[in-house]
């Protein structure tokens, strides 16, 4: 009897473990070493990091991807990489008003005369959109509309480990090979140079269409494209977007070495703030109502306890 | 119990008036006061009041909610997340009632259980398991319609399988479901209807919660023992305090768990892909449902036989809508006159076999149907090279590790250059999820047969003559074995 109930409680547990686990053939997104700072119950965002990563996304992401669901008021506010406790009203803060100002935008409103003007944007204004419509985003972009990046850490698995792994886990330029198939020139990718990424595929070659890129972080199945033993295909899948990091790239303002390292770092940072910007406010209320809730239980366990002393049941 | 006498006696001028012409302070007293209680009710029986609480909590952040929702599959999406970003405390909203959900259906479930272990649908509670059962029935068509709101992939690709289900109805099928949806595919007007209902729905249960406690003061509550109250005076206590306490504690030790969700992990219950913006050019690779539909996922998809002139898509919504259904008979299918599966040895067997039955549903319901059960079982996978020779298709087959490959790549060399060969990897033959989930779905409505079939033959314990009795019995034995005999 004892038996068939642990059986059945450790059944929940297993279930539960299985239905969080996320499926597909991808590789998965470990953080990196030395964890997030903003994980865990207590964990809090490294300020300096998501200026960088802000830096970045401006800089580097946002030439392609829009945010749509920012506003640059959101970069002033507590707990956003520029808030500055002198300025309650974000809108009021001179470094989050010339941040905006860099960037040009169309008028979501029309001016005196009906027209929508060109002018650079406020705090209150919406991130800078790189294209008008998603048509416009496809046709610039060899047919796939680049994803907007605003809720992107709670839209794939793995959230800020996921872009970082997948912005630094595309083949080295050593990996590739360039092999002739029916007389045209085609890009393999050497799986036994992947270092250990990609699954236990050995010693495949991977067949990279032109326009595409292979990452073993992507989601995707690479089957068609693998030239080797069937059974093992590389983890991963393609995506449009070629590698975008390259040391150097970027100069942040405060000196930090541009690594690839370091930028997907700040940047996948930057997004999990971005995805939720109040989600170090949720865990420290979360605290103050879990031990307000502990303490009501622990005094109605006394009442129930006074209550019911003289009741035989 | 039934009738039992009413103990309020107006105090003053005004209530003494208004007794007489709304008694309701007298109702108020009756029901939620001085309403005789079995004494012996266990941790198990609380779960009627953290229901009552969950209600409260959806309905109240639910109204909120709507306040800066915006219905529209232009606006849907930005809404919610500006709810979350924007409106003070709305992350907090948002999240209690996404989360509420999982905590309101968990608890019905371990209440559906309990009332199945203690035979609380059987005479005289038979009306009262049935409106439980059509609270049940409520909550999944709330928590359906509520899911599509946040109009995301799973959102509108989840709403788009079970409409489908109507279709697969002969007859009137695609007519029914085109009314559902208001046009031929989900589109502006499908949200606007779901998001109607959504907010109509949470008050019909209300109401037939409110019937719900109604038929359970009629009878009177079941307890532990399955025997009912024969001494109001030795065998229940008043409702208030020596419940309201008890269930206060539970509510609050739920909670706890709840916060838990809401505070440290609350997107864990549910899907990454609910975080795009729907959009029906692209389907997400696993179409999975929230988890509490999970068992009844598994059993749609667990059928893929055609039977006779029933399609197999059919037959899956029948036995979908079957296992539900069956529950609202269950009164007349258990023969059994003992209650409580504490004196019913060989049932209480079966008891736990369902429950861990249906978890497993869950697990299929979240599987992907054709992958392996357990993977370590599956063997390797066999290499099969196709080519043509003369004209026709022909297959060789290799088997092992990586000479098998090595074997394979050079009889594909040898074959002449008009042959085209092609390799790919068949999958060794296993125990998949399909199989376990046509198991299982016997084993659900199994379970159901055998409790006609054991209420007729099995030899229960001896049932204690009264719930004092009872009590008196265990305290005996347990000061028994804290002072041992002198």
């Amino acid at each position: 009897m004892k038996s068939l109930r642990l059986l059945t409680a450790g059944l929940a547990g297993l279930i539960f473990t299985a239905a969080a686990h996320a499926a597909g053939g991808a590789e998965h997104p470990h953080p990196p070493e030395g964890g997030w700072p903003f994980d865990g119950p207590t964990g809090q965002f490294d300020q300096a990091s998501l200026q960088r990563g802000y830096q970045v996304y401006k800089e580097i992401c946002s030439s392609c991807h829009s945010m749509k669901l920012m506003s640059y008021r959101n970069l002033g506010e507590p707990g956003g990489p520029f808030y500055d406790p002198a300025y309650s009203n974000p809108n009021d803060n001179p470094f989050v008003k010339a941040l905006a100002a860099e960037n040009e935008i169309l008028s979501p409103t029309p001016n005196d005369v009906g027209d929508y003007d060109y002018r650079p944007a406020t705090p209150a204004d919406r991130f800078r959109s790189p294209f008008a419509n998603v048509q416009a985003a496809r046709a610039a972009n060899g047919g796939a509309a680049p994803p907007d990046l605003s809720v992107i850490t709670k839209a794939r698995h793995g959230g800020a480990s996921y872009v970082y792994r997948l912005l630094t886990g595309y083949p080295h330029d050593d990996a590739f090979v360039e092999r002739e198939v029916d007389g045209e020139m085609v890009n393999f990718v050497d799986m036994s140079k992947m270092g250990g990424h990609g699954g236990e595929a050995g010693e495949g070659f991977l067949k990279v269409s032109p326009g595409q890129y292979y990452n073993p972080y992507m989601a995707g199945d690479t089957t068609p494209n693998y030239d080797g033993d069937p059974r093992h295909p590389p983890k991963g899948g393609f995506l449009a977007m070629p590698p975008q990091l390259i040391e150097g790239r970027i100069e942040y303002t405060d000196g930090t070495a541009a690594t690839v390292d370091q930028m997907a770092y700040d940047v996948a940072q930057f997004l999990a703030w971005a995805g939720e910007p109040k989600q170090e406010h949720r865990k420290s209320l979360g605290l103050a109502v879990m031990g307000y809730l502990l303490l009501l239980a622990v005094l109605l366990w006394f009442s129930y306890k006074q209550i019911w002393r003289k009741i035989e049941h | 119990m039934s009738g039992h006498e009413s103990s309020y006696t107006p105090t003053n001028a005004f209530t003494r008036w208004l007794d007489t012409r709304l008694p309701i302070i007298r109702f108020a007293q009756d029901t939620a006061i001085n309403f005789p209680t079995p004494k012996n009710l266990n941790y198990w029986y609380t779960f009627g009041g953290i229901l009552a609480v969950c209600l409260a909590v959806q309905i109240i952040t639910g109204i909120i909610l709507a306040m800066h929702y915006e219905a529209s599959v232009n606006g849907a999406f930005a809404s919610v997340e500006r709810i979350m970003r924007d409106v003070p405390y709305g992350w907090l909203l948002r999240y209690i009632h996404a989360n509420g959900a999982s905590m309101f259906f968990l608890a019905v479930y371990i209440h559906m259980f309990r009332g199945l272990y203690y035979g609380s649908y059987k005479a005289p509670r038979e009306v009262l398991w049935i409106l439980g059962c059509v609270i049940y029935l409520l909550m999944m068509a709330t928590a359906f319609l509520g899911y599509m709101l946040p109009w995301g992939q799973m959102s509108f690709h989840g709403a788009n399988v079970i409409t489908g289900l109507f279709g697969a109805i002969p007859l009137i099928g695609e007519s029914l479901q085109t009314w559902i949806l208001g046009g031929p595919s989900i589109g502006n007007q499908t949200l606007q209807r779901f998001f109607s209902l959504h907010y109509l729905l949470p008050f019909m249960i209300a109401a037939v919660v409110i019937l719900h406690i109604w038929a359970l003061h009629v009878p009177g509550n079941n307890n532990p023992t399955g025997v009912e109250v024969q001494d109001v005076e030795k065998e229940t206590v008043p409702f208030h305090p020596y419940y309201t306490v008890k269930d206060a504690f539970a509510i609050v030790i739920y909670f706890l768990m709840f916060a838990l969700f809401v505070f440290y992990a609350p997107n864990v219950l549910g899907h990454a892909d609910n975080y795009v913006e729907a959009n029906p050019l692209v389907t997400p690779a696993h179409i999975v449902p929230e988890w509490y539909l999970l068992p009844f996922y598994a059993i749609l998809r667990a059928i893929t036989f055609d039977l006779g002139p029933i399609p197999a898509k059919l037959l899956g919504v029948i036995f979908m809508f079957a296992a539900i259904a069956v529950l609202f008979v269950l009164p007349w299918l258990d023969t059994s006159k003992v209650k409580s599966m504490r004196y019913r040895p060989v049932a209480k067997q079966f008891f736990f076999g369902f429950v861990a039955t249906c978890m497993l549903l869950g697990w299929c319901g979240a599987s992907v149907p054709t992958d392996p059960v357990i993977k370590a079982l599956q063997g390797q996978p066999t290499l099969v090279v196709t080519y043509t020779e003369n004209g026709s298709e022909v297959t060789s087959e290799y088997k092992g590790g990586g000479e098998a490959y090595e074997d394979a790549k050079s009889f594909m060399e040898t074959l002449p250059a008009d042959a085209s060969p092609s390799l790919s990897a068949v999958p060794a033959p296993t125990f998949q999820f399909k199989h376990l989930s046509l198991i299982l779905t016997f084993c659900y409505f199994g379970y159901f047969i055998i409790l006609f079939f054991i209420g007729l033959t099995e030899k229960p314990k001896d049932v204690p003559e009264s719930i004092h009795k009872s009590i008196l019995k265990r305290h005996k034995a347990s000061t028994a074995t804290a002072i041992p005999a002198e």
